[in-house]
């Protein structure tokens, strides 16, 4: 199955360590086009770090050294990018606790829109619209646009970020545990809204909850201590693992 | 091991203790009020606030402090703007570019420490030296520049504190957005901060209108309202500072009158931030 999908990402020795803390290990892998990828794992083993050396928000931090070969689309992304903010904006990002910026709802999905030069009020009207609608938000807000996103409830501003996200038009969503912070109901609205979108976009999510990645994998990349220890088909993964750590983890012999 | 008394009795004397130290504080700020007013008021006429010193005025003459009062408000506000203009490009700089480079961070902060140490009497000497250098005279706008550079370092780093409580996951949210440096100062971190912003603008602009010693040799002193940026100007502390070193009662008490005025003025302008302020606040993300 997975021969017959494109790769969208291909991660070859990677290598990242943050100070003296010797974080991902030898990382080879390959992530699938339109397909929700999920990024398995206990805490602590390296998960955040690859997502986020994924669209080098490593550069944010000191100390990060990382050697290897990431290629987005067949380019490696740490050699010879002209434009770091272009290659950020092919991915939207999804944290563990929704970050919205500190202006209006409107404001909030426009945002993207404004800062790549679109600034024509009825266009910015539609697509923030259309994004609303696509992050299942509109009914919500349509009636408060005006207002500050930080009045928003927590699952809502996550919805936010997600609108905010597909607003600049990426080509990957990275989701780092997107319901963490998040009561039951909101997290079945993030899940759900994932789980429509692959169509239209490769999903990359993170996290640490088994069930959760039961209900959404199609393919499951499992780390533990730095190093990918499975990389497989999400079906394949859960009756069939082949190696003893992941058989340990799936019986919840460790968390 | 603390039982349950103890912690009691400890948890009582610290918000004694704690009371008591607000309370000394409001004690000392009622206490200058007090005063200012009960000084102040007897002595205060409009023709103090509408005129300029009539010949003899530093002696019981007719007259007011119109002189001093659009003096100072001419250099604080020259001197705020300049400030500004200055210190939220550095502000905005120290935290977002150099975020991640800790050790220059700490550095530069230590420098602007230093230069917020220094007393405000060294800058107005300094100045002067670099005056005398040029040949140029005591003047508005040298007077303006010397606070600027003065109340700089203050405004810097009451910024710079108010930045640093910006949480890291909005500086990601908004780099992941492929916002440019500038977009995130400009866009997010101003706007996530303008009440400290603001309350950082006032603090200077405190200490801007309320300094003699650095303006007592770049911007002179004069009993006319400066017309051009080159005339010198008169003051507020420097006009409340020749009539209270009066041996004359009636002008020691016109001095009250003044420092009434400058508290007033103060005041105002506080009232003006903090409703300001106010405005922006509920865009704030916790």
């Amino acid at each position: 199955m997975l021969h017959m999908t494109k790769e969208k990402i291909h991660i070859e020795n990677l290598e990242v360590s943050i100070g003296k803390e010797h974080i991902l290990k030898n990382i080879n892998c390959t992530i699938p086009e339109k397909k929700i990828t999920v990024i398995l794992g206990p805490s602590g083993c390296g998960k955040t770090t690859l997502l986020k050396s994924m669209n080098r928000l490593t550069d944010l931090y000191s100390d990060v050294k990382i050697n290897g070969k990431i290629e987005l689309n067949g380019k490696n992304i740490y050699n010879g990018i002209s434009d770091i903010n272009d290659l950020r904006r092919k991915m939207g990002l999804l944290s563990q606790r929704p970050a919205p910026l500190p202006m209006n709802i409107f404001n909030n999905v426009a945002y993207g829109l404004k800062i790549s030069g679109r600034r024509k009020k009825r266009y910015l009207r539609l697509r923030v619209e259309h994004y609303l609608k696509q992050a299942n938000l509109w009914d919500e807000v349509k009636d408060r646009l005006y207002s500050p996103a930080n009045s928003l409830s927590i699952g809502q501003q996550q919805r936010l970020c997600l609108a905010r996200g597909l607003a600049v038009d990426p080509e990957l969503i990275l989701a780092d545990e997107p319901t963490s912070s998040l009561d039951p109901i909101s997290s079945q609205a993030i899940e759900n809204r994932l789980m429509e979108l692959k169509n239209h976009y490769t999903i990359i999510v993170v996290t640490h909850a088994l069930r959760q990645a039961r209900r959404i994998a199609d393919y499951i990349i499992f780390l533990y201590l730095g190093e990918i220890i499975e990389q497989c088909e999400a079906s394949e993964f859960f009756n069939n693992p082949k190696n003893e750590i992941t058989k340990a983890y799936l019986r919840g012999s460790f968390n | 091991m603390k039982n349950s008394k103890y912690r009691k009795n400890e948890e009582k004397i610290f918000i004694m203790l704690m009371q008591a130290s607000c309370g000394i504080i409001l004690l000392i700020m009622g206490l200058i009020l007090l005063t200012i007013l009960r000084k102040g008021i007897p002595a205060f006429s409009w023709e103090i606030l509408t005129s300029v010193p009539k010949g003899g005025f530093y002696f019981g003459g007719e007259g007011g402090i119109l002189n001093a009062i659009i003096g100072s408000i001419y250099l604080a506000m020259g001197a705020t703007f300049i400030a500004l203009i200055i210190s939220l490009p550095t502000a905005l700089f120290l935290n977002v570019h150099l975020r991640k480079y800790r050790k220059l961070q700490n550095a530069i902060r230590l420098f602007i420490d230093i230069l917020w140490g220094i007393p405000s009497v060294v800058y107005g000497s300094f100045a002067f030296t670099i005056m005398i250098y040029f040949g140029l005279r005591a003047s508005l706008i040298a007077g303006i520049l010397t606070v600027a550079v003065f109340i700089a370092p203050i405004m810097i780093r009451s910024m710079d504190e108010t930045l640093k409580t910006v949480p890291l996951i909005l500086y990601e949210a908004a780099t992941s957005l492929g916002s440019t440096k500038f977009e995130i100062s400009y866009k997010v971190f101003f706007k996530q901060c303008i009440p400290g912003m603001v309350t950082a603008i006032l603090l200077s602009f405190g200490r801007a209108i309320g300094d003699a010693a650095s303006v007592l040799f770049t911007t002179g002193f004069t009993d006319n309202i400066p017309k051009s940026l080159t005339q010198p100007a008169a003051t507020l502390p420097l006009s409340i500072f020749f009539q209270l070193t009066s041996p004359i009662p009636e002008v020691r008490e016109r001095a009250y009158a003044a420092a009434l005025i400058l508290t007033i003025i103060i005041l105002l302008i506080s009232i003006t931030g903090r409703g300001i302020s106010l405005r922006y606040m509920n865009n704030q993300i916790k």
